[in-house]
């Protein structure tokens, strides 16, 4: 960001927006409560940068999680007017006149304010076991193993998750049942299952009640996805792969 | 007992995870990272990693380009076994999953960059950082043993008598606070992009292990040396990869003129010529930018004046198939469509040549204290780092500070001395001290982002593209102020859990210590190489300054400046020539 004050200087007698944000102290807070914020409506300003303005300039006690503001360290998920977005990639002056309310992504446990406990999503991120499953030797470390540009484009879409989370936010399987493996931890299994080079077929973490079969197939992951994956689709496909292997065992994928 | 804490979950440290898993299974490794690891700046690296492969290259060329590109402040030594040791680490990651962009054959494709002669650069579209960072986090997830210390900050290096003995940290979600002994410690937690005003470097980069080595007395090395990436888009700074030159982007000033012609980088041809024009160095090409600045012939914006970046002789096809994310970005962030509409850039800090000082296997000069990657300086980047030498250098060097901690950790097995225990206990209620400093009560003070925005400031204004010794010399003495007022800066926030003010509050006082070392180098320097320029003394003086700046923090806090040769094996220091043969 640059030059933060110095904008907002330049922009003295501009007009301002409202911001409500969701404030929630562990141990001091009985239930999260709305603060209001009034913060410069700048054009090009994200609901990020908004925040930014109130932690630096108007109350510091505000936390939140964010890091590279380019929409793709995937830290800054939340729920904007009861949207799960990336903030860093959601402006202010889509809302107008405002006001615009942050509150965390839903369906995780509040840590604190706009902070939420997300170590749920890492244990199932490595149920899947999401690392290439190879047999036998492995070839040296002279030469690569061949993938034509058909072979990656076969799994290409699923690598480009940033583990944001929107998806669990917007999954309504999810918000009822924490235990639910998750668009974004099967389309990453689904991201190796269909690497040319990967042997494996993570049969039995994706073929249970509650992982591929949990999905009702709504969508929505897929809608609110900021990078354009299709997790949706990672599990219909899967639920197509796991009934074939039920009645043909020894056939993958 | 850890036997090998590495702070930092990026590329580097995640690498060195790796290594010191696969060199002993029964040796203890724990990764301690104030964010969870692939949320680590390692994720925004766009254009690719240079290393050897293509027919008719060799480990030769690119050490030249390199060299030169470094302006001959590069250790030759370390640059050759980087070289040589870069293709195997690529291909390491293809044989983890690394989803590589390809050849028709299936053959690991390689594209054109800046200061580079041969077509060396591998990429995975243009989110190479992003897929090389997941595929390392999720391959660690296969070592299960490996400790992970998700969001927990480091607030000091125990060490005592001249050897590491651990680490004091902050778990951010609870507040608490912990000694965690350790016999050795890699330090992998990036640059320090966000001394600076404007930067391409994500929040989390604040120089916190180069601060956590310099306050322990660990040297930090050629600090001056800051790069300046041509291309960043005006108001967020986000960069636009060199691979939008590389696939044959122009940079044109405000009369649609392909300025670089008039900067000694070669000619104009339609199509990119390597080592020339636009595929010249980074530092070159910014100190273009700030002479046609000076001329009128750059375009001013509210975010300060630009050139643009025309990428629309390309075609959609072209810029959806090699470089998706500069159109996403474009978009999303800039509002313009790169297929017809002109990209406005400016100049934008983007990565730290210099760091903590270390050897060939990422050893400091505290016993078994190590850095790797941006944090460190080996030094293969000189005064001026190649585009895409960043991301092997971050494996490379990652995998040798784990296999040199690893060794230490196995031939020292005694227990820590007795100093380390009342060091941490010092530490924790030095800390709890800063945090009751958000007690209501408090009010008074400076706020912490005022203080950062003057840092900043006052390092762009004296350690910018162009610098002279007078400013510098005044922004030594304005640090040092700011230092001291950082210590009483208002805390409004005197809670445990997930306290980023405090957070906030650590990252400021390493940050100004970190921006005194930078101000204190450069005005040493008297001389102009690579990325370090003074007009007060234009030229390189290769008698009085082929040589490494040293600084150590004195005892009252102040930087103290020395010299260090430079490793000379093969290239004698010569003239860097682009775009005239």
């Amino acid at each position: 960001m640059t030059d933060t004050t110095q904008a907002v200087r330049q922009a003295a007698g501009t007009r301002t927006i409202r911001m409500e944000v969701a404030r929630y102290r562990p141990g001091q807070d009985a239930e999260p409560v709305f603060q209001g914020y009034d913060v410069p409506l700048m054009s090009d300003w994200a609901v990020l940068d908004g925040l930014n303005h109130i932690k630096d300039q108007l109350d510091g006690s505000l936390s939140y999680r964010w890091s590279c503001r380019m929409g793709v360290c995937g830290s800054c998920g939340m729920t904007v007017n009861g949207e799960a977005r990336l903030t860093c990639g959601t402006f202010l002056s889509e809302y107008g006149d405002g006001p615009v309310r942050v509150e965390p992504l839903k369906g995780f446990p509040i840590i604190r304010d706009l902070v939420v406990d997300i170590d749920g999503f890492l244990a199932k991120l490595s149920s899947v076991r999401p690392w290439l499953i190879r047999e036998g030797e492995d070839l040296p470390l002279t030469a690569e193993y061949a993938q034509t540009p058909e072979q990656l484009e076969a799994y290409k879409q699923y690598s480009m998750c940033i583990n944001c989370l929107l998806c669990y936010s917007a999954c309504p399987v999810y918000v009822l049942d924490p235990d639910f493996l998750g668009p974004a931890a099967i389309a990453l299994a689904q991201r190796y299952n269909l690497d040319s080079r990967d042997m494996g077929d993570r049969f039995d973490v994706l073929n249970q009640e509650d992982a591929v079969w949990g999905c009702t197939f709504v969508g929505e992951c897929t809608k609110v996805c900021p990078k354009h994956v299709d997790p949706a689709e990672a599990i219909q496909r899967y639920k197509l792969t796991a009934a074939l292997r039920s009645v043909l065992p020894w056939s993958r994928r | 007992m850890i036997d090998v804490l590495i702070v930092g979950g990026g590329g580097a440290g995640l690498r060195a995870a790796v290594a010191v898993a696969e060199t002993d299974p029964a040796l203890k490794v724990a990764v301690v990272s104030k964010v969870y690891p692939m949320r680590s700046h390692t994720v925004s690296a766009e254009g690719g990693a240079a290393g050897v492969i293509a027919p008719g290259d060799t480990l030769d060329e690119h050490c030249y380009d390199t060299i030169s590109g470094g302006d001959w402040l590069c250790d030759q030594d370390a640059v050759e076994a980087f070289v040589a040791e870069a293709p195997k680490e690529l291909i390491q990651l293809e044989h983890w999953g690394c989803p590589w962009s390809r050849e028709s054959d299936g053959r690991v494709a390689v594209r054109p960059f800046g200061g580079m002669k041969k077509m060396r650069t591998w990429y995975a579209a243009d989110k190479t950082g992003f897929h090389l960072l997941h595929t390392l986090f999720q391959t660690t997830l296969k070592y299960q043993d490996i400790i992970r210390y998700d969001e927990w900050y480091v607030t000091k290096l125990l060490v005592d008598d001249g050897r590491v003995h651990g680490v004091v940290a902050t778990e951010i979600r609870t507040g608490r606070i912990e000694t965690i002994p350790a016999r050795t410690v890699i330090l992998a937690t990036g640059g320090c992009g966000r001394v600076f005003p404007f930067t391409t470097n994500a929040a989390v980069k604040t120089g916190d292990g180069m601060a956590l080595a310099y306050r322990e007395g660990a040297p930090l090395k050629d600090m001056e040396f800051v790069q300046y990436h041509p291309t960043g888009l005006p108001f967020t700074g986000i960069l636009i990869t060199e691979a939008a030159r590389a696939e044959g982007g122009w940079l044109i000033n405000k009369d649609g003129y392909r300025y670089l012609q008039d900067y000694d980088l070669g000619k104009p041809t339609p199509t990119p010529r390597l080592r020339s024009m636009e595929l010249g160095p980074r530092d070159r090409l910014s100190q273009a930018f700030v002479h046609e600045q000076r001329q009128g012939r750059t375009v001013d914006t509210p975010y300060g004046p630009v050139v643009y970046l025309d990428l629309r002789h390309l075609g959609e096809a072209k810029i959806d198939a090699r470089i998706p994310f500069v159109r996403e970005l474009c978009r999303s962030y800039q509002n313009l469509d790169p297929a017809t509409d002109l990209i406005p850039v400016r100049p934008v800090v983007h990565y730290m040549m210099g760091g903590v000082h270390t050897d060939l296997h990422g050893a400091t000069p505290i016993a078994g204290l190590y850095a790797a990657g941006e944090t460190a300086c080996v030094s293969i980047n000189g005064a001026n780092r190649l585009g895409s030498n960043s991301l092997p250098e971050i494996l490379v060097f990652g995998r040798r500070a784990g296999i040199a901690a690893a060794a230490f950790a196995k031939e020292h097995r005694e227990a820590e001395p007795p100093a380390v225990r009342s060091q941490g206990e010092d530490e924790r209620r030095r800390l709890e001290r800063a945090r009751e400093g958000g007690r209501p009560r408090n009010g008074r003070g400076e706020r912490i982002a005022d203080l950062r925005e003057r840092m900043q400031h006052t390092l762009e204004g004296a350690a910018g593209i162009y610098r002279t010794g007078d400013v510098l010399a005044k922004a030594v003495d304005t640090l040092a102020e700011l230092r001291e007022r950082a210590e009483e800066a208002r805390m409004e926030d005197s809670s445990t859990a997930f306290n980023t003010e405090l957070i906030n509050l650590l990252e400021l006082r390493s940050m100004l210590e970190i921006a005194q070392t930078i101000a204190a180098c450069a005005l040493n320097r008297e001389e102009s190489r690579g990325a370090h320029q003074r007009t007060d003394f234009s030229a390189r003086d290769d008698a009085a300054f082929l040589a490494h700046s040293l600084v150590h923090r004195a005892p009252d806090g102040t930087p103290s400046v020395g010299l260090l040769p430079v490793t000379i094996t093969r290239w004698p220091p010569g003239e860097r020539v682009y775009g005239r043969d």
